[in-house]
């Protein structure tokens, strides 16, 4: 008998393990091949959520289920905290000595934020004046210190790259400019974005629209800045390179580091315990039959849902060629599409890879959309609210997405002269969201 | 594309990061540092740098920001002393390694 096993009942874990049973239900139930997915804990988080849940747009209970009911089938469920993989025994050890044996391995374990690595982050003023919304319990502090919070000075502060989601710093100046407009506050409150990019956004065209955007909605940005201390009750956030940023209330995205056992288990991950893995097929650089997807791995695309949807697509074919010893395809590209609240009810959406950096136009469908790209509109913020139900009831469930296929596709994306974000745009669109046929081309 | 440093043709990106590591020598990387406003490769400097390319060389990957603080004998303080900005990337580029990735 075959076994599959898969590290982690989160966002792409969980998404591997209702892929894989689907295409393994014949096997499955003829007891051919079981698979087993381990997690640490039965609460699975709704993370995009986590972004509405400081200004109060979702309760913190809007953002979690129960893990093990999302996945489906004859899957396996072992709960359990990981204490290594020992890739050259295919043997995966827990905490507490229980061990696992598997054929296949698959690691989706994720990331988490690492707090603890900024010296005085986590010191005085922590959870009072300094926050972070990348935890539930983060999110809900930092709700109820903005409720009663009177104004002053915010600052939101990326510590080091990659980061989850790397269009949520952006988001939350977004909403808290929307925030405090509508508590008829905004006159209070100073907004700043301090991050160790150079811009807004790691990609330029993205970068120049929202750093535009910013500047309309009076939020500062400090670029290429790198937080190496924190002093909370002087309000001090100071860079490595001696330059101070004063702050009333700290907003942080921490460090981002991989599961803990990754450095337990030798040769898995690199130095922040992210699995190293070929950007192209998704195998591990480890051993061939280890496998890696989502915010889990060092490929250079962005740590996002959409992007362990994509590769789980891909990964699903590699496994199975890898199954049947077939050579791997190198058809992951990177693809990652994501909807950027904007405040006013309205949202941008973007879609970009490896190669291609996120470029205006129409989505899915040329000249048509509904949705539009890089441009602020009232239905992306629709597109936004709905995909949490999209997310439950077709991601994690391993379904397709209708009209978007994993590999980014060029159709309906403009090149050239580009044009700023529209603040009052509406759907239809402006002339320059016109679809601009002859730089489409098809990728199948 | 092939760019000449130093003398030496060596294949770059279109940042000046070096493709192949196996075309760089110490001169290729002073001029690469000089070109970057480092004016003097101290002995600092060469530490880093070599610990940085010894590192990309055995493992495939080039340390980060907070490995190199920890584990080079410089402080990441004086990394930013050293190489102004962004020490990871600055000492891979003189180093002659690819960009570190991670960026997106």
């Amino acid at each position: 008998m075959k076994r599959i096993l898969i590290l982690g009942a989160g966002t792409a874990g969980t998404i591997m393990a209702n892929r894989l049973r689907k295409l393994y239900k014949r096997e499955m139930r003829a007891g051919a091949l079981e698979i087993t997915i381990v997690d640490q804990d039965d609460r699975h988080i709704y993370q995009p959520g986590l972004l509405f849940v400081p200004f109060g747009i979702y309760s913190p209970d809007d953002c979690v289920k129960p893990r093990r009911p999302q996945v489906k089938g004859r899957v396996r469920y072992v709960t359990g905290a990981i204490d290594r993989v020992e890739a050259d025994e295919d043997r995966v050890y827990l905490e507490g000595g229980k061990t696992l044996d598997y054929d296949i391995l698959i690691v989706a374990t994720g990331t988490e934020i690492a707090p603890h690595e900024t010296d005085g982050l986590t010191g005085p003023g922590w959870n009072e004046k300094m926050f972070d919304f990348y935890t539930l319990e983060g999110a809900t502090r930092l709700a109820e210190a903005l409720e009663k919070w009177e104004g002053g000075r915010l600052v939101l502060n990326i510590v080091e790259m990659p980061i989850k989601c790397p269009i949520a710093p952006l988001e939350f100046v977004f909403l808290a400019d929307w925030y405090f407009t509508k508590k008829g506050m905004r006159d209070k409150v100073q907004i700043a974005l301090a991050t160790p990019l150079d811009g807004a956004f790691t990609r330029p065209i993205a970068s120049k629209a929202f750093g535009d955007l910013m500047e309309r909605k009076g939020i500062e940005l400090v670029p290429d800045f790198n937080a190496g201390e924190v002093d909370g009750p002087e309000g001090k956030l100071k860079s490595w390179d001696e330059r101070e940023v004063d702050f009333d209330l700290l907003v942080s995205i921490p460090l981002h580091m991989g599961a803990g056992y990754v450095s337990r288990s030798p040769g898995l991950g690199d130095d922040m315990n992210f699995v190293l893995t070929d950007p192209n097929t998704l195998q591990a650089k480890r051993k061939e039959n280890i496998f890696a997807l989502g915010d889990a791995t060092n490929v250079p695309t962005s740590k996002a849902g959409s992007v362990a949807h994509f590769e789980a697509e891909v990964l699903e074919q590699n496994v199975r060629r890898y199954m049947e010893g077939e050579p791997l395809e190198e058809a992951f590209d990177g693809h990652a599409n994501c909807f950027i609240e904007t405040g006013h009810g309205k949202a941008v959406l973007i879609d970009f890879n490896y190669e291609v950096e996120p470029l205006p136009g129409k989505f899915p469908f040329p000249g048509v959309g509904p949705l539009a790209l890089l441009k602020e509109t009232r239905f992306n913020h629709w597109g936004k609210l709905f995909f949490k139900w999209m997310y439950w009831h077709m991601l994690l469930p391993g379904y397709d997405i209708p009209a978007v296929p994993p590999r980014m596709s060029m159709r309906g994306k403009q090149r050239g002269d580009l044009p700023k974000l529209e603040r009052h745009a509406v759907l239809g669109g402006s002339p320059n969201s016109s679809d601009n046929g002859d730089e489409s081309s098809k990728v199948a | 594309m092939t760019a000449t440093i130093a003398g030496v043709a060596v294949e770059v990106d279109g940042e000046g990061f070096l493709q192949k590591p196996e075309q760089w020598n110490r001169e290729v990387g002073a001029e690469i540092a000089r070109g970057a406003g480092i004016a003097e490769m101290t002995d600092k400097h060469w530490q880093v740098v070599e610990f940085m390319r010894n590192r990309y060389l055995e493992t495939g990957s080039a340390p980060s920001i907070r490995a190199l603080g920890k584990e080079s004998g410089v402080p990441i303080k004086e990394l930013y002393q050293l190489f102004p900005k962004g020490p990871a990337k600055l000492a891979a580029k003189i180093g002659g390694i690819p960009k570190p990735r991670g960026c997106i």
